[in-house]
């Protein structure tokens, strides 16, 4: 799977949880940017990505990602 | 692709989680059917445990406005003055523990005395919270216990006393005693679900450090379609009949074509024994009081041949209704519907071929058809793990049922023979007994009220705690009626609840069981409502048809006995009737009140 692919299937799943099928997320998208993007929202988010990829973050990694590129960055590495 | 189905065994749990708020939107274009309070009181996260439940509650036609404590306060919640929880008058309250709410585990060098000390104060905890909850006058449901994800003991975990396992399953027998005395008290047996999950899967410790849920996200849907389950039995909402269609659903292969011995049934072979197994397992419902019927495109006597056959469990007495023709199924079944007197909402159909369930789906949309593919091996969990027959309690009417059912097709029969309906009527020699509501049967008559719809003027629903508190207060005037025939007993089947103002009686609620329909008891029961109010000096009975979906059959009831209108709108109506010139209407029923 491609970077440009990972990021546009992440994409589909923002649109999910966030109920917005017009969202549009690019690497610097960070919590700032999308008003619902909680704690709460952020682990439906977590969870959702793990299914889809069949990954695990470990506890403690996604702490540190600030953005959606980071996020992706990380998510290359496991799949 | 129908966005609901993932609410269906088996649960496409990915797109539940992901897709919730759209799920929501398309559940939300239907009108629900009725409003309720429900009180979540955690002893961890219940956030998600929530917005999935609401979203099985809606496909229910339940629209639910949640209280959720704060977090891990459900024993403060429940136990001290709370009056946030007053004023939401919760209809249920949910009490969501797990193993994580354990106060105390014991320790290996504690004596069997102070095991036992502690078992006690957990059992006290909980005693406390039904105890105090019970001011609220509503259902209560409470998790019993999961087991932990870890056992440092082994397996001598399961028997040494100072096991958790062993801990757990002294605390879930205890739980199990009280649910069986308390009748408000409801087990949601996460004990079950998460072994059927598995705890791998259950627990997820990720998510228990990071956000402090005790279940994994991948279970909460499992969760909440079990509570959805039980809340639609506590609202006398589950279904009450099972349609079977016959070949490749009861026995593998083709009645019409393969022969009586040449149908696949019995313990021979591995197929023949998957089929002996779904049939003991609807035998096992029907036990316990669901209705089993046919549905099958078969010629009567060959469909009847089949269900001959020395291997099966089922044969044809276990069947109220069996239609075997070539007509569509979807009219078959509205008139088995009919014929044992239930709304088609509650039958579930059962049937292999893809293109009579659709056909069925399509032409009677309230009738639950689950896309069972075409393996028996499945074919029970389908039943099973979708909880369309969820009990709240079982009483012993419950295992009566499927027998009064079979005495109504008898008595339809022998109506047949007459051709003046009185002259019937007369025949089957009727006695009443009509009284009071009496502490036995407040059980019977609260299940009553809950699941009738047809014959209820009103459709109010009342807990266990209201129907008490009604039958003490000498401001109601309430009544029962039991029904016999020389067919047999018809049981507690219907019920009004007045209430006594200034020389009136107000009929807040009258209802009848649709298996007595014309048999002329609603006579019986106004002519000693009448006699009851002169008793007491009212002059005036005042009664009020409010329309459901589902009641209209009563629309005309109070002009039809001869009270008159006072207000109507299209959905709602008032009628008086004056004591005075009141004469009795029963003449067919013989009132025995010793």
């Amino acid at each position: 799977m491609t970077r440009e692919e990972v990021l546009s299937s992440v994409q589909d799943i923002f649109r999910d949880i966030f109920d917005d099928q017009l969202l549009e997320i690019t690497d610097s998208t960070s919590a700032e940017d999308i008003e619902d993007w909680d704690s709460m929202n952020h682990l439906n988010l977590v969870s959702a990505i793990e299914k889809k990829f069949s990954i695990r973050f470990a506890l403690g990694e996604l702490q540190t990602l600030n953005n959606v590129g980071a996020m992706i960055n990380l998510m290359m590495q496991k799949i | 692709m129908n966005l609901v189905t993932c609410l269906e065994y088996p649960l496409d749990i990915e797109t539940i989680l992901r897709k919730k708020k759209a799920i929501k939107r398309v559940l939300e274009e239907t009108k629900p059917v009725i409003e309720k309070n429900i009180a979540i009181l955690g002893g961890s996260t219940t956030t998600e445990i929530k917005n999935i439940l609401e979203l099985f509650l809606l496909k229910n036609g339940v629209k639910a406005n949640f209280y959720e404590s704060e977090y891990n306060q459900y024993y403060q919640e429940a136990v001290f003055e709370n009056q946030p929880l007053a004023a939401f008058k919760p209809d249920i309250i949910y009490i969501h523990t797990s193993h994580i709410n354990i106060g105390c585990f014991p320790k290996v060098s504690e004596s069997e005395q102070s095991v036992q000390s502690l078992l006690k104060q957990e059992k006290l905890k909980f005693q406390s919270i039904w105890e105090t909850l019970d001011q609220y006058d509503c259902a209560i449901i409470q998790n019993n216990f999961d087991l932990p994800p870890d056992r440092s003991f082994g397996n001598l975990d399961f028997s040494e006393i100072h096991g958790k396992t062993y801990f757990i399953s002294q605390l879930n027998l205890f739980f199990a005693e009280q649910a069986r005395k308390n009748n408000n008290l409801y087990i949601n047996d996460i004990h079950y679900l998460s072994a059927s999950i598995g705890l791998t899967h259950w627990f997820d410790r990720s998510l228990w450090y990071q956000a402090k849920y005790a279940l994994s996200y991948t279970a909460i849907p499992a969760l909440a379609l079990n509570l959805s389950n039980i809340i639609n039995a506590i609202l006398g909402q589950s279904k009450k009949c099972l349609v079977l269609d016959l070949d490749n659903t009861l026995w593998g292969g083709v009645i019409g074509d393969d022969g009586l011995q040449g149908i696949t049934i019995g313990k021979e072979t591995a197929l023949g024994e998957a089929y002996v197994d779904f049939q003991r397992y609807a035998k096992e419902l029907k036990q316990r009081g669901i209705i089993l019927a046919v549905c099958s495109k078969n010629d009567d006597q060959v469909a009847r041949e089949g269900l001959s056959h020395q291997d099966n469990l089922l044969s044809s007495e276990d069947m109220t209704v069996i239609k075997a023709n070539w007509d569509p199924k979807y009219q078959n079944i509205r008139e088995i519907a009919k014929e044992i007197n239930i709304h088609p909402d509650s039958l579930v159909f059962f049937d292999d071929n893809p293109v009579e369930r659709d056909a069925v789906a399509s032409q009677i949309q309230v009738v639950s058809v689950p896309d069972i593919g075409d393996d028996i091996v499945h074919y029970i969990d389908y039943l099973d793990k979708n909880g369309y027959f969820e009990a709240a309690h079982l009483t012993g009417d419950d295992k009566q049922r499927t027998v009064y059912y079979q005495n109504e097709k008898f008595r339809a029969e022998a109506k047949a023979g007459f051709d003046d309906y009185q002259d019937f009527l007369q025949s089957l020699e009727m006695q009443a007994q009509i009284k009071h509501f009496n502490p036995i049967h407040l059980e019977r008559i609260t299940q009553l009220i809950n699941k009738t719809n047809q014959f209820n003027l009103t459709t109010k629903r009342y807990t266990l705690a209201e129907v008490k508190a009604v039958s003490e207060n000498d401001q109601y005037l309430t009544l029962y009626g039991r029904l016999t025939d020389k067919y047999g007993d018809n049981g507690l089947i219907t019920i009004s609840i007045g209430s006594i103002k200034n020389q009136q009686c107000h009929i807040d609620l009258w209802l009848m069981s649709c298996r007595v329909l014309k048999r002329d008891m609603e006579l019986a029961m106004l002519d000693i409502l009448v006699a009851r109010c002169r008793d007491r000096g009212v002059k005036e009975i005042v009664g009020y048809y409010i329309k459901s979906p589902k009641n209209n059959m009563v629309s005309g009831l109070y002009e039809k006995m001869g009270f008159c209108c006072i207000e109507q709108t299209p959905d709602y109506s008032v009628w008086k009737l004056v004591l005075d010139n009141y004469k009795n209407l029963n003449t067919t029923i013989k009132v025995n009140n010793d």
